[in-house]
């Protein structure tokens, strides 16, 4: 890649961070020079996050229907899936998947509540809502 | 990697450092899985890197991992009050810093400890995806640093001990790159190196088009996003390895390495080609065709195979 060909198309998810490319320089040597962000990585990128907001609002729709616990949204908000959440409280995966539930959610003891929270980096207050 | 090295006295520019650990390879390991999609990776881990360096440049690099966030904290500021700089492995996620759409659980990311500001406590470090020193409260690092998961840290830190000096380049240079030759071409495991990305072509063939689109958009975007958004330079580090091997060429009075430099650029180039087909078809610009970007991987794995087979040979 030369130096003229190195993308700037400005990339909303750098947020005006420069990323640094190698590229030929006109002394025919490679260097690194700085980017703006290209499309390619622009579109990847959003693919992934917008991927988890559409999950997250999706459950928090079932949340306010009460078809699902309010823990399926801040899971999916913080990015993560039910394999993730298991090994970030330190639960086995079938019980984390039970805990969505919203009835079996209703009744989770206060610590696993507080364990669900500091896993998410919420506090317990929040767990229980979808707002 | 290369600024810890530096640090203790030792010019070395980082792609001279990723390329005497041998760092450059290719990695499709389905087994190991982010978000149910699998690790691929167009370097070798982090660790391994640092284990790279300590032969060539003559000194040992201390890692420690902890039980307990406590005690992992307890020993960074005892190194910092010590005045050393210190590397860690972290979880993306937790570190606030990051511009939020960089923020998945991603857990093999590295960055520097330099510091420790005595009145807030907080942390001065240097992140790689940034251009400024950053800084951050402890109660924040520490959750970075004991993010469970995939490849978790365990509150990884790693720190030089004894003083890096300079190699004797004849004998380091062809070495690394004779190491990464085999690496790519003789791994006896068939999803590292060029066989790798033919199994990742195949597996890219038998993506569910017609039962599950969403799902092989998330896989082949997952792929672009592993070769472009991770580490510096682009085109899954093929430009990086290229600038060291110009950068080699004079030190180890092989001029063939330079010719060879420019003929990865020209690989990377078909990365990035590669990247731009994947996203238009994300995008829906072009039909999603998954055949099309397996025959792309496919001559990818073709150029990189002739390629490394000729570095061999001027590494002897």
């Amino acid at each position: 890649m030369d130096v003229a060909d190195v993308p700037q198309e400005g990339n909303a998810t750098h947020v005006g961070q420069h990323r640094r490319v190698y590229a030929r320089g006109s002394d025919g040597r490679l260097g690194l020079v700085a980017s703006r962000g290209w499309e390619v990585e622009e579109i990847v990128t959003l693919q992934a996050t917008k991927a988890f907001d559409d999950l997250a609002e999706a459950a928090r729709a079932r949340g306010r229907a009460g078809s699902a616990a309010p823990l399926e949204f801040h899971m999916y908000r913080a990015r993560m899936d039910e394999a993730l959440l298991a090994q970030a409280v330190g639960l086995w995966r079938w019980r984390v998947h039970r805990h969505l539930r919203p009835e079996v959610f209703a009744r989770l003891s206060p610590a696993l509540r507080a364990r669900y929270a500091a896993a998410l980096g919420i506090d317990v207050a929040c767990l229980e809502t979808v707002d | 990697m290369s600024a810890i090295v530096r640090h203790y006295g030792l010019p070395l520019s980082e792609a001279a450092a990723f390329g005497l650990a041998s760092a450059l390879t290719f990695a499709y390991i389905p087994f190991i899985k982010f978000y149910g999609l699998p690790l691929v990776s167009y370097r070798m881990p982090p660790r391994a890197i640092m284990r790279g360096l300590q032969k060539p440049l003559g000194f040992k690099m201390h890692a420690e991992t902890f039980r307990t966030p406590e005690a992992g904290a307890a020993r960074l500021n005892e190194l910092l009050a010590a005045g050393r700089l210190v590397g860690l492995q972290v979880s993306v996620f937790w570190l606030p810093f990051m511009p939020p759409d960089f923020r998945f659980h991603f857990n093999a990311h590295n960055l520097l400890v330099y510091g420790r500001d005595e009145a807030s406590g907080d942390y001065l470090l240097s992140d790689p995806v940034l251009e400024a020193p950053v800084r951050c409260a402890p109660a924040d690092l520490a959750k970075a640093r004991f993010a469970r998961g995939a490849l978790a840290p365990k509150g990884l830190l790693y720190y030089p001990a004894g003083v890096p000096r300079e190699p004797d380049w004849k004998q380091a240079l062809p070495a690394a790159v004779k190491k990464t030759a085999r690496i790519m071409l003789r791994t006896p495991i068939p999803l590292v190196g060029v066989r790798g990305i033919e199994r990742l072509a195949r597996a890219i063939e038998r993506l569910p088009v017609a039962t599950d689109p969403d799902r092989t958009r998330q896989f082949i975007g997952h792929i672009v996003r592993m070769q472009e958004e991770i580490g510096t330079g682009g085109g899954g580090f093929r430009y990086m390895y290229a600038a060291f091997l110009e950068e080699a060429a004079p030190l180890a009075g092989r001029p063939a390495l330079a010719d060879l430099g420019a003929e990865l650029v020209e690989i990377g180039d078909r990365w990035r080609e590669f990247a731009l087909a994947t996203a238009r078809m994300i995008r829906a610009r072009d039909p999603l065709d998954p055949a099309r970007l397996a025959a792309l991987l496919r001559e990818q794995a073709g150029r990189e195979k002739a390629f490394f087979m000729a570095l061999d040979k001027a590494g002897r």
